[in-house]
């Protein structure tokens, strides 16, 4: 039930490598590049952010783990790209079309970008309902961790996670669910809550009996304990 | 050579991943779905305006005025966005404060999520298999990678960012800092420092 990306405990990557604070932002310049390129053509409004995330994640395993960060943003811009139908493979490959897209009016103009990437893409709706959980509540993660609509769909529940007994720690009010959204299933929005989760209740051998970890959780991802 | 994968139409494109992207900004721009000159201004964006200096302005001010301080780690998105720090990948904006007794660490471990309007674009080791994997499993032994080591009476608070909702850490005041003004207080705020892997910059001894 899980994918590739689904990486957090896993064993066997080695250290961390930091880098001087003064490091380039860009190490390279296609690296702006892929980012500027996947920011533009999210602005033709034809995927949602949870679908982008979830075209990276259905990259096959093997491209995943041999992909750098912006292959895998360009990949998966490229296959977003020709699975929502605005170019054709043989467009994709360089084929003959140059005439104007009939998307060409919503391109995002250099005049545009500032404005657009001021105002963001909130991601809080209107509660229809009050949250079924408060703070200082126990509760415990679904098990497996896995999308519940789609198999082998997007979710936001890490597998390390799953069936852990946590506790709620905020409210972040209603939330567009990932799961339902990447899918062009609707918005469907729920309560979201950190929860906090002892480092024992998550891991063999924790560092420190007192260690946490927090995750950002929807509400069909908990039951009550 | 690339080869056809109907689910996965990427590989039709060149394989080096400079001339993928290129190709990709081609195709697109010729079809005027996307403007170069657009590109470049988000690139500018990213580049040089928005980046950690503005997440240690909204650090080194919580340290000189309490009030500000209560009123972001009582919700911070909206004293934020009166800054005008708000946008992409910062639309909700939750700011934990270090104490001695516990110490927060911000991660992704799904993908790479990040305060953009607040720190800018993530560094390639916050976006790493090995960031991504270790440190919520092991925060302790990634910031000894970072040459960081806690007091054993510290407790560490992993954020795993899973959801629109971004993470700051509001780091410790260095000792020796009491004279200093906003600005040379925000010259001592490193990016890790509120990421959590790092602490600020002690001090100059005058």
């Amino acid at each position: 039930m899980t994918r590739v990306h689904d990486m957090g405990g896993r064993f066997g990557d080695g250290p961390v490598i930091p880098e001087g604070e003064g490091a380039p932002v860009f190490a390279e310049d296609w690296h702006a590049r892929a980012l500027a390129v996947t920011l533009a053509a999210g602005a033709l409004g034809q995927w949602n952010i949870d679908m982008s995330r979830h075209a990276r994640e259905t990259l096959s395993p093997g491209d995943y783990a041999r992909f750098s960060y912006y292959e895998k943003w360009i990949s998966a811009l490229a296959d977003l790209l020709v699975r929502q139908g605005v170019l054709t493979l043989d467009e994709l490959r360089g084929g003959d079309a140059s005439d104007p897209h009939p998307l060409a009016d919503r391109r995002l103009g250099a005049e545009a970008v500032a404005r657009v990437l001021a105002s963001g893409g909130p991601a809080d709706r209107p509660a229809d309902a009050p949250p079924a959980f408060a703070p200082g509540q126990t509760v415990r993660t679904v098990r497996p961790a896995g999308n519940r609509m789609v198999d082998g769909g997007h979710t936001r529940l890490p597998s390390y996670a799953g069936g852990a007994r946590g506790r709620i720690l905020r409210v972040h009010g209603h939330h567009v669910l990932p799961d339902s959204n990447a899918h062009g299933l609707g918005e469907a929005p729920q309560p979201l809550y950190a929860v906090v989760f002892a480092a024992s209740e998550l891991w063999a051998m924790p560092e420190h009996p007192d260690d946490e970890v927090v995750l950002d959780l929807w509400q069909s991802y908990l039951e009550p304990e | 050579m690339p080869h056809d994968d109907p689910d996965h139409p990427h590989s039709v494109l060149p394989p080096e991943p400079a001339l993928r992207v290129k190709a990709l900004e081609t195709v697109l721009a010729r079809r005027g779905l996307v403007d170069p000159a657009a590109l470049d201004e988000i690139i500018d964006t990213y580049q040089n305006r928005i980046g950690p200096q503005i997440g240690a302005s909204v650090v080194a001010r919580a340290w000189c005025e309490p009030d500000f301080k209560a009123a972001l780690l009582a919700d911070a998105t909206p004293v934020l966005a009166e800054m005008g720090h708000y946008g992409r990948q910062g639309e909700h904006v939750v700011v934990v404060e270090n104490t001695p007794d516990r110490h927060n660490m911000v991660v992704c471990t799904l993908c790479s999520c990040y305060p953009w309007p607040l720190l800018g674009i993530p560094p390639g080791w916050y976006k790493s298999d090995a960031y991504r994997a270790r440190a919520v499993r092991e925060p302790r032994r990634v910031l000894a990678d970072f040459g960081v080591a806690l007091p054993k009476g510290t407790s560490i608070r992993v954020w795993d960012s899973t959801a629109e909702v971004r993470y700051l850490v509001l780091p410790m005041r260095p000792p020796g800092s009491d004279g200093l003004d906003a600005g040379a207080l925000a010259a001592l705020v490193t990016r890790d420092s509120m990421i959590g892997t790092g602490l600020p910059s002690a001090p100059e001894a005058t």
